[in-house]
Parts: structure tokens; sequence; C-alpha cells
């Protein structure tokens, strides 16, 4: 029998100067109440804050605030079994929910001084640092897609959109970048 | 001789670099930094247009954006062709070509000026008058030839091969107009380390400062422009926008920019959008927006060759260009008589100054009497000569009551300058909903308070001077950055100096009475005259709304920018109120004309909607799959081989299912993963189904209604766990029960420990269909036992294929037996054409949507909102057994027991056969009982699905129809355009009723 | 386009709401004990208010929570966004009243 569990395929991506995609990760989507959160992301090596729109990171794993009770946590590919294992054991019988989107979405990554302005091609955000600093992450809207908007570094943008968004997504900010000056 | 009245030196063009352009064909030229108005003034080309109703010869009449008169089209090849382009805006650019509108054959030689002829036969409201009678004539006869004659400019025949980009901006002072007072506030407001968003729509900034031959001197302080320039553009914290109109004010300071980026350009560069339509969001918005020149209105005012007094000074100050030999002046105020006075020293002739006050003492008029140019106060313009150029005007004498008396006194001349004074531009404080207040004294609305967080500075409102605009300027800039949020000095808000220096009050020039019937224009666009609205208001209009509608003022593009004031004077002087009672009418966006290429941005061609398709789809593509959209999804429909029509298609596939084995992509349906320890509790108050006995591993078929008992969506369930459900949903449902999910859980049911996930795209599904279905699977498969025993139909099992973790399904939309396959999505391509490989032997098939269709109606299955239509219960759909009886409540029960919900005359899903077996019947098609009524007749029903069923031989047919399952075996009719089709009632389950196949 | 104070986020554009109707509309807790009449209004009677209106948003492109807010259908402004389950504020209240009362 064939084994087919190096097949992986993610969307396609349109190539553009600022704009990659990401390798593949590991995506869960993690609910619950506070307590609850924050026992999985200590269990995780992760610090845990309730201030909004702000993400987490530490030895390659994030925690991304999403909503309220809503975390979205990213960690690198190997280690979806090795999570899951570590989440159900600190969560044992905390009422929570717990769901893989690893494939759900893909990531891209907007990365160079002009990052804010080919986003604001789109994205109705004031992406000043002042008001979108780094670690600041959020649900959003670029064009007519929704996406995760997560500001990693001053000039780098961590993008999550859904699949089948991505080839629209990455059309759209190519089209936009080729307006910006290199 | 080309540019004859250019003059030898001054202005801001760059005279080194000359610029060749035509007009109409013939070659002119100009210099570098020349509007196309200016050049073609230059060149003594003053007829450029004619109008727009009664094709009169039309010349420039102003220098800016609030053009009526000089539209031009501008054609870069056929597909670049922009019609109604203002000249005074169009920047000259070598190889230009420019276009008049609105004549045949020629500008000068026009068959439509006939219609001027006509014109005392064309009085307000013609149409409305003339064409009522008979109606029908509207459709064949009027309509058409007025459509015809109707318009201005032509269209390019080419798709707009530009493009165009969009921009959302944030900062905290959005400063609109680069004039003295808004360079002024940018530079303060940019001291207090505020972001600053600066627009200006002309290609350099200074507003009305580049109309000066020395702006030091206007504002006493020699490098006071040149430095505060400077000073914006290299500020890391400002951003400037020239070319770039504010043209909306929205809600919450949202201000829209259109930003002009390749218009100006020779040879624009193709990969450079043309337009680029910014969004900008500011905390505080300075308006800065200036003033416009009003003109006066008396017959024969919109002569080629008469223009506003500032606009002429413009023309020789800024582009170093007389606009005539010999000129009058009229006016009725002192700043006017600069025009007249710098045109004298440049060499112009001053026929005379027409001054309607009675006395004129004031600097400037002193001056004109020093500099010996013949001044008559106490005077009005009874009309003017010329056809295709103004050659003189006529003026008489007022008396102390301002009336006219005396003999009219001809005055000949080539070039009229008119002022009534200036109108303060309040059109985006206006759309910001702000309140006008009337000043009296310089006869112009004023802003007053805004709702929205916002404020004027200079001309706009009122403070005319340069020096003081600029004062105005300075602490408006810094109270709207203090307003912003930042730390300031001190500040001094002087109040505003209003200068009497005098306006004309705003309407007509007093005129003989019973003078002959000569066109006075109050809006040169939309040729309309004093006369029309004086009508307006004899035949009882009131309100300045409705005059604007009957009269059409102020409707044209330029919206009114220089009639607006005039038209009210004359409005209310006919009925006898106060400008202020009879009010303004409302100021809408765009200030100027936007094109439609910049409002759609980047959502053109195929990035117009985001196209959504699944891993599998590049599989089907490479296959030859026709595709069709279901909402953003492009899902495959049918694989056609070998040329095959799709009916042929559709039946091979629908064939092979039924027989061998189908491979179907079903990656699109909605999915939701309800999670937490009351899943079961929530899964129960939505669903009309019972949720409590299912057991862990099996499935059962869903049905979701809104509150008004009306199916809303269904899908099949599993459930995974105790506490997880896995929920499917129509492919266009998803996003909507995902959302009314949500509402319940937040708004409703807040005492539930249950969340949703979409899991739509976290899984590809690849329905295997088929009597061959387990034999293609059983070697793929690991860790499920797939006999039907172990994984009987309904039924779900966690494992592996080809080892790859999934979620088996072994459900059916088929009637056949079937297994849904969920494998993560990244791996859906390799698997599916794993199955495909492996169920080569056992002639796997893949069929698409057109085939799912058939099977599933040959089955019975309904498809929501196809054969449901939001008034469909799931008795009518024939669906009550899916409800959970003993539930004290769930969504859409209560509305359930409304006796009406199972009254009679409720329409019942039935299937339907025609007595012709190959006629298939049209989707949509109405039934009636009685093949002999005669429209109109009520129909019983309609034909929600209809399809040829390749399996059965002949055509089959779901309907929903009035009390149809007491109809069974009743003929009914389908009346069709060739005649009644006869059809007989049958059960909906045309294909294997006891469902013996799907549980093989 | 309204800049909407999402209670958990703060300021955003309207792109990323959806507006979701009059708020306070409570589901009667036993449906079955309403008359048809009640149940009918419950589903479609709506107030058409002229000044300020309490209404539903949901920041669906954003924390995805529902919430409140009072807006003022003549201007359009926002006197209050507040969190479901909590009442309307109590000091935007008052400032509708004097707003009521002034014109």
């Amino acid at each position: 029998m064939r084994d087919l569990s190096a097949a992986r395929q993610g969307p396609y991506v349109a190539a553009s100067p600022l704009v990659r995609p990401l390798p593949p990760m590991t995506r869960l989507l993690l609910r619950g109440g506070s307590d609850t959160l924050a026992a999985a992301l200590a269990a995780l090596g992760l610090p845990f804050t309730e201030a909004a729109c702000r993400a987490v990171s530490e030895s390659g794993r994030s925690a991304l605030w999403l909503g309220p009770d809503e975390r979205l946590l990213l960690a690198p590919q190997r280690q979806l079994i090795e999570l899951t294992q570590l989440l159900r054991e600190a969560l044992g019988g905390r009422a929570h929910s717990l769901v893989d989107v690893t494939h759900r979405q893909c990531a891209l990554e907007v990365r160079g001084p002009q990052a804010e302005v080919l986003l604001n091609c789109g994205c109705p955000l004031d992406l000043d640092p002042g008001a979108f600093p780094v670690g600041m992450c959020t649900r959003t809207v670029l064009a007519k897609a929704e996406v995760v908007l997560w500001r990693t570094a001053e000039h780098s943008f961590h993008l999550e959109v859904w699949r089948s968004f991505a080839a629209y997504l990455s059309k759209i900010l190519a089209l936009a970048a080729r307006e910006l000056t290199p | 001789m080309s540019q004859a009245l250019r003059t030898p030196s001054g202005g801001r063009i760059n005279r080194a670099r000359t610029v060749r352009f035509t007009f109409d064909g013939r070659e002119l030229t100009g210099f570098e930094g020349d509007t196309l108005a200016s050049a073609l003034l230059a060149n003594d080309v003053h007829l450029v247009g004619r109008s727009f109703k009664y094709h009169r010869p039309r010349g420039v009449l102003t220098a800016g954006p609030e053009e009526p008169s000089a539209l031009v089209a501008i054609r870069r090849d056929a597909a670049r062709v922009t019609p109604n382009l203002r000249a005074t805006e169009v920047e000259l650019y070598e190889g230009l070509v420019a276009e008049s509108q609105n004549r045949w054959p020629s500008l000068k030689l026009d068959v439509g000026a006939v219609s001027g002829l006509l014109s005392p036969f064309i009085p307000a409201g013609f149409y409305y008058k003339t064409f009522m009678w008979p109606r029908r004539a509207w459709q064949w006869l009027y309509e058409p030839k007025i459509r015809a004659a109707a318009g201005l400019g032509r269209a390019p025949e080419h798709p707009d091969p530009d493009s165009y980009s969009n921009r959302f901006a944030h900062c905290d002072v959005l400063i609109v107009g680069g004039g003295p007072a808004g360079l002024a506030a940018a530079h303060a407001a940019a001291e207090s380390g505020a972001r600053i968003i600066l627009c200006e729509q002309q290609p350099q900034l200074g507003g009305s400062l580049l109309s000066e031959t020395d702006p030091g001197a206007a504002l006493g302080d020699g490098e006071w422009l040149s430095r505060t320039i400077q000073g914006l553009m290299n500020h890391p914290r400002v951003t400037v926008l020239t070319r770039t109109t504010a043209f909306g004010y929205f809600p919450h300071n949202l201000i829209g920019l259109e930003q002009r980026l390749t218009e100006h350009l020779a040879q624009p560069d193709p990969r450079q959008p043309r337009e680029r339509q910014w969004q900008v969001r500011a905390k505080e918005v300075l308006l800065a927006t200036g003033a416009i020149e009003r003109p006066l209105v008396f017959p024969g005012n919109d002569r080629p060759g008469i223009l506003l007094a500032g606009a002429a000074r413009s023309y020789l100050n800024r582009y170093g260009v007389l606009a005539g030999r010999r000129a009058v002046l009229l006016t009725a105020s002192d700043e006017a008589y600069r025009s007249a006075l710098d045109l004298h020293r440049a060499g112009v002739t001053i026929a005379a100054i027409v001054d309607v006050r009675p006395q004129a003492a004031g600097e400037l008029p002193e001056a004109a009497r020093r500099a010996g140019l013949p001044l008559h106060t106490a005077a009005t313009v009874v009309g003017t000569t010329g056809r295709l150029r103004v050659q003189g005007i006529r003026i008489q004498r007022l008396d102390a009551q301002g009336q006219p008396q005396g003999a009219a006194e001809r005055i000949a001349c080539d070039l009229v300058l008119m002022s009534g004074g200036h109108t303060p531009s309040v059109h985006l404080f206006s759309q910001s909903r702000g309140k006008l207040h009337w000043n009296e004294a310089l006869q112009a609305f004023l802003p007053g308070q805004s709702p929205e967080k916002a404020r004027c500075a200079g001309a706009c409102r009122g403070i005319f001077s340069a020096e003081a605009a600029r004062r105005d300027g300075e602490s408006a800039g810094a109270l709207a950055a203090r307003d912003a949020g930042l730390a300031i000095g001190a500040i001094i808000r002087e109040p505003p100096l209003l200068e009497a220096a005098g306006a004309a009050v705003p309407g007509e020039l007093p005129q003989p009475a019973g003078r002959p019937a000569i066109k006075a224009f109050v809006d040169w666009q939309n040729d309309v005259t004093s006369r029309d609205l004086s009508l307006a208001a004899r035949e009882g209009f009131r309100s300045i709304e409705h005059i604007k509608r009957y009269t059409t003022t102020g409707m044209a593009t330029d919206q009114g920018k220089i009639s607006n004031l005039n038209a009210l004077g004359i409005v209310a002087r006919q009925i006898g109120k106060a400008i202020p009672e009879v009010g303004l009418t409302t100021f809408r966006m765009p200030y100027t004309p936007v094109t439609f290429g910049s409002f759609a941005g980047y959502a053109r061609g195929e990035l117009f909607d985001p196209v959504r398709t699944t891993p599998i789809h590049d599989w089907a593509v490479h296959e030859g799959a026709v595709f069709e959209d279901v909402g953003l999804w492009k899902r495959a429909r049918y694989f056609p081989r070998n040329g095959e029509s799709m009916h042929a298609a559709v039946n091979r596939e629908c064939q092979s299912v039924r027989t061998s084995c189908g491979l179907f992509d079903a990656s699109t349906l909605g999915k939701i993963e309800v999670v937490g320890k009351d899943a079961v509790t929530f899964m129960n108050r939505l669903y009309i189904n019972s949720w409590t006995s299912l057991a862990v591993g099996r499935c059962r078929y869903g049905i979701l209604l809104r509150d008004d008992g009306f199916v809303y969506d269904d899908g099949i369930v599993a459930r995974i766990a105790e506490d997880r459900f896995h929920v499917t949903t129509t492919t266009g449902g998803a996003a909507r029960v995902l959302a009314m999910m949500e509402d319940y859980l937040q708004t409703e049911w807040r005492d539930l420990s249950v969340w949703l996930t979409s899991t739509t795209e976290q899984w590809a599904v690849i329905a295997v269909q088929g009597p061959g279905a387990r034999h293609v699977l059983e070697g793929l498969v690991q860790d499920v036992d797939l006999s039907a025993a172990a994984l009987p139909h309904m039924s779900v099992a966690p494992g592996r294929i080809c080892g790859v973790p999934m979620r088996l399904f072994r459900v059916s939309f088929t009637g056949e037996l079937g297994f849904e396959i969920n494998v993560p999505a990244d791996f859906g391509a390799a698997v599916w054409e794993a199955v495909y490989e492996a169920g080569r032997p056992h002639g796997i098939t893949p069929y698409g949507t057109e085939a799912m269709h058939v099977l599933r109606a040959e089955k019975g299955y309904i498809i929501v909102g196809q054969d449901t239509d939001g008034t469909v219960t799931p008795d009518d759909a024939g669906l009550a057994w899916a409800a959970g009886t003993r539930k004290s409540d769930f969504v859409g029960k209560r509305a359930l027991e409304r006796p009406v919900m199972h009254g009679p005359e409720r329409k019942q899903l039935v299937g339907l056969l025609t007595a012709e077996p190959h006629v298939v019947l049209e989707e949509g098609a109405q039934i009636v009982p009685d093949a002999r009524v005669t429209p109109p007749t009520r129909p019983i029903g309609h034909v929600t699905s209809s399809y040829y069923s390749a399996t059965l031989g002949r055509s089959i047919a779901l309907a929903l129809v009035r009390a149809g399952r007491e109809r069974m075996g009743q003929t009914l009719y389908v009346p069709m355009p060739g005649g009644n089709l006869s059809v007989q009632v049958v059960s909906p389950v045309f294909y294997d009723p006891k469902g013996s196949r799907q549980n093989a | 386009m309204l800049l909407i104070s999402c209670p958990y986020c703060g300021e955003r554009p309207e792109l990323e709401f959806v507006h979701g109707g009059q708020a306070h509309i409570a589901r009667p807790g036993d449906p079955s004990a309403c008359s048809d009449q009640q149940w009918a209004d419950y589903l479609y009677r709506r107030d058409n208010i002229k000044g300020v209106h309490a209404e539903r948003w949901r920041h669906t492109h954003g924390c995805g929570r529902f919430f409140n807010a009072l807006r003022d259908t003549t201007s359009d402004h926002f006197l209050a966004t507040y969190k479901v389950g909590e009442p309307p504020p109590a000091q935007a209240q008052a400032q509708a009243q004097l707003r009521k009362a002034t014109t």
C-alpha cells in the first residue's frame, strides 16, 4: 500500500517580492474560559495574558488572541501529536474545545519596510507601529478575504488565511506590490 | 502665429520646454506647466465646446476644477478616451490629443445649435410638459429620441486597460487644500508630531498664491511659501498628496481621496495604476478648501471670452497668458480690480471697469483711477454681442433705486472679466452634515458646527486674504493637533476677519423692465437661465429642492459650484424671501467626478471576487472538467470525455455510480465542529432532530429551521465523541449556519458550555459512491472494518487511508453504497489520486455536481434552496419524521405549532412523471390542476428540480404542489408556450424506495 | 464607513462587522406558552426609531463576539457599546434623554 503521509500539498500562493508562503505548521484552535486558557498555555510553556489582540511566543510556539475565549495555537509541524497530548493532560476535566485546524489555513509572511503600505492596499486597519505594535494580532479583512494579521517584527507580518482564499489573497498582494517602489 | 497671447516673461510655466498638442486635430504648442485651458488661451482659442442643451458656443470660464463649460475629451488610444474632462484641470503633456464635445460636424458649425434657435420653446420642465401624450409614444418614440440626443461626451468603446489602486490610511490630521491656510495648518500641526496627510487637487501646492506674481508680498514673508512646502515635503510624519481631490466626506471622519497618478504623463508606465483611491480615517479633519469666484448673471453672459476675473488673473500671473487684448471688467467688489490692474500692466487695454455699486472708493479702485482706467460706477450690463467670441457689451446706468435708465452704451472688447465676489467652498463641510449659516456681509454661506471632528480654515470660512488665511490656518492646524491628542504650544485663535470687501447680491444684475428674452445663464453646464428659474417660481415651485429638480440647475457634474448661489438669489427674489429662508440644496459626493475604475480598484477580472477552489481542483482541471460557480467556489460540474455533450457525460457518470463506482469532490460542504460538554443539548435546541440517542460513531440527517419554522439548512451530523459533533451544512449555507449558531450560543444560550469551529477547509472530502465502493477502498483503508456490520450506513469511524489520518463516513447522497473520506486538506489531492488509481479496475468514474443532482433527485433527496424556498416546513418537504417529537423546544418548533403550518393548502414535495417520458420539465414551471383553464389562473405548485434520469430511462421531476400527497396518481398540467404538458403525481422517491442499495 | 468600538477589540472599521438588528429582544423562555400573536411579535415586530436605538452588532471579522450598541440613527453616532448580558449604560441613556429633550 502506498504511504502518502508525506504527500502534503498546500494551496497555490502567487509569488511577489514582499510576500512568501511560510512552511506548514501545526495549528490548534483552543476555546475556553480564562482559567482553561491559562492552564493550556502554561502547559505549552507560554505566558498567559487576557490582553486583547496580543500574541505570545516562546520556543517556536505561539498563542494568538482571537477572542476573549479563543486562542490560535501555532507550533512547528511535527508537534501536532505532542501538543494535543500536552493539552489533553493539562485540561483534563476543564470545559474547553480543541480543534485541529492545521490544514484549514495557511500562512504568508509579508516582510519589508513597505509591508504596512502593501497591506493597507486592502486592509482597513491602522498599521502604524503606534496603533498596531509588534505582537498585536487580530482577525480582520484584506480585500475580500478574512485573515488573521499578526505583526511579528516592525517590518514583518504573519498572515493566516483560509486555504481557498490563499490564491486570491496572494494575487491581490502581488498586484498591489507592483506600485511600490523597491 | 503660435502662442500669440503668451507674455514675454513671467508665470510658473517652464518656457524652456515646449509641449506639442492637438485640439480637434489642430496642432498647437504650449509650455510645460500649462493646463490645456491656459495653452488654448495662449493660442487665442476661446471656443472649446458646445453647451449641453442649446449647443451654444462656449469657452473657458474659470481656471480650476469648478469649470462648468470647457469640457473636452482626451484621447490616448481607442480604449483610453476620457470624456468631460475640465480643460482647466488637464495638464498639458507632449502629444496630448484633445477633442471638443457636443458638436457635429464641427465646433464652429454645429447642426445641433438649431436647438438654440428653438430655445424659446424649450422652457424649464419642457420634457415633463411636452411628451405627456400619447402615453404609449414614450416607449417607441420620445424616450429613444431624447436618449439619443441627450448626454455629454462619449464613453470609450473598449474595456478600460488601465489599472487602479486602493489604499487605506490613517492620520491624526487630514488637511484638505494646499493653499496658504492648508499649508500653514499642516506646518503648525506637524510641529506637534502629529501624523498628517495633506491633499491638494492641483499639481502644485500654494493654492491662490500660485496666481500671485509675488506670493511673498501677499504674505509679507518672501520665503514663507517655499520654506513651508520644503518643510512639509521633508517631514517624516507628513504625507503630501498632490493631484489628489478629497471627493467625499463619510461618517466618522472617513474621507475619500482620488489621486491621479499618471494622467499628466505623456507615456505612463503601464505597470503603474492610473489612479489611486484613498480611504483616509482621520482623528481630525481640517478643511482649507478655499473659495470659488461667483459669476454675474446678465444677458449673453456665456459667450467665449467671458471669464471670471480671478481666472483671467491666474492665466496671466500663473501661466503667462493674456486671455484677450481689450478687456472689460464687471464687478461688485474691490478685489476684482486686481485683475484689471494686472492685465493693464501686462499691456491689455482695459476698455472699461463697470462697477454695479454706487461708489467705488477703496484702495484698488483708486489705483485703477490713477492708472487712468475708465471706471463706470452705478452701471449694469444689459447685453453682449459676438457669436463665437464676445465682441462687445452694452451697459446702462443705474438710477438711485438701482434701476437701469437712459440709453445703453456699447463697449467693444474681446474679453470680459466678471466677479460677483467669492463663494466659500463648503461642499465637504456640508457633506459632514455640518450646518451652514448665511453671512449678510459676505453674501455667502459659512460653515458652522460639524457633528464630525472637523474644522475649517481660510477662505472656506470667509477669511479671504492670503495673510489672514495663513494665520487662520496656523491656529486651526495647532488646534486640530491638540484635539487629536497631541501636545502643542500656546495658540491664539483669531476670530474670522470678515472682509466687507463686498460681493454682488447673488442673483441677476438689474435689467430694464420688459427686456427681450435673451439668455442670462446661471448654470453653464446644464444651460439653466434666470428665466427658467423665474418661470419655475411663477409656476408655483417654492422648495429649492423642487426647483433644482424641475430646472436641473446645479445638477450637472459640476454640482453647481459656481451657479448655486445665483440660482438661490433669483428664486429668493422671485418668491419674496431672504436667501437663508429659501435654504440650500444638499451637497453630495463626489466633489468632482471620480472614475468607476478607482472605485473598483483591484476588484477586476479574476480578482473581482475570491475564487475558492478545493485541493482536488487542479486534478479536475487536468481531467477537463467543466466547472460551475457555487457561491465563491468553483465546483466540477461534469467531466466530458472525447467531446461529449453535458447530457451524455451526465448520463454516463450517473450510470457508473449506479452500476460500478463514482468519485466525487464534496470538499466544499460546510463543516462545523461542535465541541463541549453541552454539545448534545446545543444540538437538541438547534436542530429539529433528537441527538441524545445518537451513539458515538453514528450519523444522522439533521434539519435546521429558523424560528419562523421554515427549513434553513440540512446536512449529515456525526457524533465523534460524547462531547463532539461533526456537523455538515450545504456548501452555500456554511457561513450563515455558523453565524446563526454563534448568535444563539452567544446571545440566547449563554448557559451552555459549547464552542463552534469551522472545519470546512480543514478537510478534503472524497465521496466514493456505488456498488463497487467498498472494493475500491478495501486496499487503501487502515484501522477501519468496512463491512456493513462494522460500519453500517450512517456511521463514522476514525482511521487512516494510505497512512493519512481520516474520518471515514459511511453515508450516501446517491442512494448507493457510499463512503465519504475526510482527510486533512493538504493530503486531499494525493488521497484522491490514490483512490482513483485503486478504483480504475472497478470502473471508477469521477462525477460532477450535475450527476450528483440527478442521483439525489432519483432518491427524492431535497436540496435546500432549490426544492425549498424559505416557505417550506419539514412536513412540506416530507421530512416530518426527522423531528424529535419528545423535545419541548427547538428552533422553529413554536412556529410549526401554528395551525396554518399544517393546513390543507400547504404545498408538499411530490414527484412528477411526464406523460411523454423524454420531455424534461423546466425548473420553475407552474402547475395547474385543469388543462382547460386559461390565464389568468392560480397555479397550485411549481417544478423545483427536473432532470433526465439515465438510470430510469425517462425524465423525473420534483415539485411543490398544494396538498400534493393527497394527489398521488392524479394528472396535473404544466402550461408551457407550446401547450399543456400533462404530468402524473408520484412519490418523490423514484429509485430504490426501500433503500436496500445504500445499506448494502 | 462607520467606526465601531468593539467592547473587546476597540475601534474598528465597519467592514469587520455585521449588523444584527434590534437589541434586547429575548427569545421567550417557553415558546409553547406564547400565543401566536406573541410569537409573531417576537419574530417580526421591531422598532423603527429616529434617535437613539439599541442594536446588535457582531465583530464577525474580528473577535467574533456579538455585542450591543446605542446608536443615534439621525447622526450615526454611537453613544455606547456594551457586552451581551449587560444593560444599556445608564449614562448614555441619560444622554439620550437629554438629546431628545433638546431637539
